[in-house]
């Protein structure tokens, strides 16, 4: 049974329905928008990753032993210390320095 | 209006009533035709037209997940997973001019006919042109804009130690799964799972939703080795040069913590590099130190002393008659070939005298001697886990005959790995603990299994700190600044169960003595310049790796600089 007061709640629920419909329709696609942002980050991240990766290799490579002795050696004339030039300086817990040997 | 009767009069109006039935009984047919197949789609064939629904705009797509890095005990990289690009063709959809065809034969350094040969096979979809190539030299392949030619990303495994570290790292296969030596090992923890994904695209492919984990990606774990990289380097070097100068046929050389039993080192040569394997032969990739076995020698004769040192048979001190140096047993003679009437206990151990050994080794019981080689950890694999590992050979001593009992006294009727070798000295280094050997980085060291009493390893260490003296059979083992001990092999080769005049020259050592930090042990496969005894092909190589190492691990020193004694013109030569 239609009352008077209940056709204008009608309307009114009817307004609502329609009002949260679009909002649905808008914070999807607010949503997607969103997402297609975090994807883009994500894909940044990786790539960043993937550099990192490169430049760690990169940074290994050029650092190993083998080479850095053999710059030391031919371009820099250096040479490994002899047994007479080396001393160790032990330093105790308590700061106190000891020459050795 | 009567359209019957107005184009015949004649004709009666009437029509005959089944039609109108019949064209009625016709619409209800179609009715439920229509009825009949709407409940088809919508319910019975409903999930395969939802799927080709989503297959409009829902895609799976493939997260990949990398391999794991290598690093050494300090997080140096050792072995890294980087993206590279492969390039492959659909031949039927490939549209090419032959100077295109040129120009990407050269990209691709592949000759024009190969290339012409693998596009022309129309009957595959795909076909790869070339695998694993450098992004710069991808994006000359993107820049050429072929239609039918694409890249497809895959990861490629760099080893930035090349061949320092070759051998004990293994290495990849194409799919990035580990093949060979520790890359194999630890495939498990390394390997990454890639994972899908489902995902809701847009018109323009931009993915817009999320539509759910299908399998969630796991990328590999990243593991740090035991080894030091800077350790590793210099025992390669060294190891190098010795078996180049020595025209050797192989060597390795493996340095282990004395205190952790961690491997610090792992050296072999020959070696190839695993960034570019190209030909590298079955020889260079053997990791030598783990999986190949050969006879120890003189080296063995610590573990024999020390058994009789525990069982109260013989004190350090003890005067043993070495019968002008041959023994008989049965109808075998063993030699010493520096004849001596007697020797102490430590001088056995200083000269290597067979003879010395033999009969110390005739004073034990068989089970009591092959207990103690056993818990030291000969004729068993070592626990190190590399693929391929050798155990050893050392045989139940119930079958033991009195020549074989003697001549294992001094390493010979038994084999080990030099893992294996460098492992079981840790019992003199470690007041009689024999320590686990670990390939990974430990947080703790691990404890050990006591084989000898604190004072019988304490005498092994002052008779091996002897050896590394003049008088001794090695004073080029000798460090400046730090007092070494350790203990010369030479042993024949086995050719087709016959001893032939190839042999193979070890050390086995460690230092500080008076705190010992590193053990090294060094093996020379068939030195054939001149020389061939453990003291004078093996013992340098301990020299120069043990103070090098010492030095870099900043291991103060224990013994005054000028510590080295020259050693006598002629070194005294080891028993073979």
């Amino acid at each position: 049974m239609w009352r008077s007061g209940g056709s204008a709640l009608n309307a009114l629920l009817l307004a609502a329905v329609v009002i949260c419909a679009l909002s649905v329709v808008t914070s999807q696609h607010k949503a997607r928008k969103l997402y297609i942002e975090l994807q883009k980050q994500k894909e940044q991240a990786q790539q960043m990753d993937v550099e990192w990766g490169q430049l760690q290799l990169e940074q290994s490579t050029w650092a190993t032993p083998a080479r850095v002795e053999k710059i030391a050696a031919q371009q820099l004339q250096m040479q490994l210390p002899g047994s007479g030039q080396v001393q160790f300086i032990r330093v105790e817990p308590d700061g106190h320095i000891d020459k050795q040997p | 209006m009567n359209y019957a009767a107005s184009a015949h009069p004649d004709i009666t109006a009437e029509l005959p009533g089944w039609r109108a039935t019949a064209l009625f009984a016709l619409l209800l047919a179609g009715l439920f035709g229509l009825f009949g197949r709407g409940v088809y789609l919508q319910v019975m064939h409903d999930d395969f037209l939802q799927e080709k629904g989503n297959a409009r705009y829902s895609r799976v797509i493939e997260v990949v997940a990398h391999r794991g890095m290598i690093s050494d005990r300090n997080g140096i990289p050792l072995a890294v997973s980087t993206p590279v690009e492969s390039v492959w063709a659909s031949p039927a959809d490939v549209e090419i001019d032959s100077r295109q065809l040129k120009q990407l034969a050269q990209i691709l350094g592949l000759g024009v006919t190969e290339l012409k040969s693998r596009l022309s096979d129309t009957s595959r979809d795909f076909v790869y042109l070339k695998r694993q190539l450098p992004p710069d030299q991808a994006a000359k392949v993107v820049s050429l804009n072929l239609p039918g030619v694409s890249l497809q990303r895959e990861y490629r495994r760099y080893y930035p130690a090349g061949e320092v570290a070759a051998q004990a790292l293994g290495f990849t296969g194409l799919d990035d799964n580990g093949q060979e030596g520790l890359e194999f090992a630890l495939q498990e923890r390394l390997a990454g799972k890639s994972g899908s994904q489902r995902v809701i695209k847009d018109r323009r492919g931009r993915i817009v939703e999320d539509a759910g984990n299908l399998r969630a990606p796991k990328p590999g774990s990243d593991i740090a080795l035991s080894l030091d990289s800077n350790v590793q380097h210099l025992a390669y070097r060294e190891l190098e040069s010795a078996v180049r100068q020595h025209k050797a046929k192989a060597g390795a050389v493996v340095v282990l913590d004395a205190k952790s039993g961690e491997v610090l080192a792992l050296a072999n040569y020959p070696a190839y590099n695993p960034n570019n394997r190209g030909k590298a032969g079955n020889q260079a990739m053997r990791n030598r130190a783990v999986i190949d076995l050969f006879e120890p020698g003189s080296t063995m004769k610590p573990f024999t002393v020390a058994t009789a040192i525990e069982q109260g048979k013989v004190h350090p001190e003890t005067v043993i008659n070495t019968e002008h140096g041959v023994l008989t047993i049965g109808n075998k003679k063993i030699r010493d070939t520096h004849p001596e009437s007697m020797l102490t206990v430590a001088q056995i151990i200083q000269k290597s005298s067979n003879v010395g050994a033999a009969k110390i080794a005739l004073s034990l019981e068989a089970q009591t001697l092959w207990q103690s080689l056993a818990d030291s950890g000969f004729g068993a694999q070592t626990g190190s886990n590399f693929p391929g590992e050798a155990a050893g050979r050392l045989r139940d001593a119930r079958t033991w005959r009195p020549i074989e009992q003697a001549t294992l006294s001094y390493g010979h009727g038994m084999s080990v790995n030099l893992l294996q070798l460098a492992r079981a000295y840790t019992v003199f280094a470690n007041s009689g603990e024999l320590k686990p050997i670990s390939l990974l980085k430990l947080d703790a060291p691990a404890t050990g299994r006591k084989v000898f009493s604190d004072a019988t390893a304490h005498a092994l260490r002052d008779m091996l700190e002897l050896v590394a003296q003049p008088g001794g059979t090695a004073p080029l083992a000798q460090v400046a600044g730090y007092r070494v001990a350790g203990k010369t092999g030479t042993a024949h080769k086995l050719e087709n169960g016959r001893y032939i005049d190839r042999y193979v020259a070890s050390f086995a050592g460690f230092a500080p003595v008076s705190n010992p930090r590193l053990i090294v042990a060094v093996m020379i496969d068939e030195p054939d310049n001149g020389q061939y005894y453990g003291g004078l092909v093996a013992a340098p190589v301990f020299s120069k790796v043990t103070e090098a190492a010492l030095h870099a691990l900043n291991v103060p020193n224990d013994a005054p600089l000028d510590n080295v004694i020259a050693p006598p013109e002629e070194i005294i030569k080891e028993e073979v």
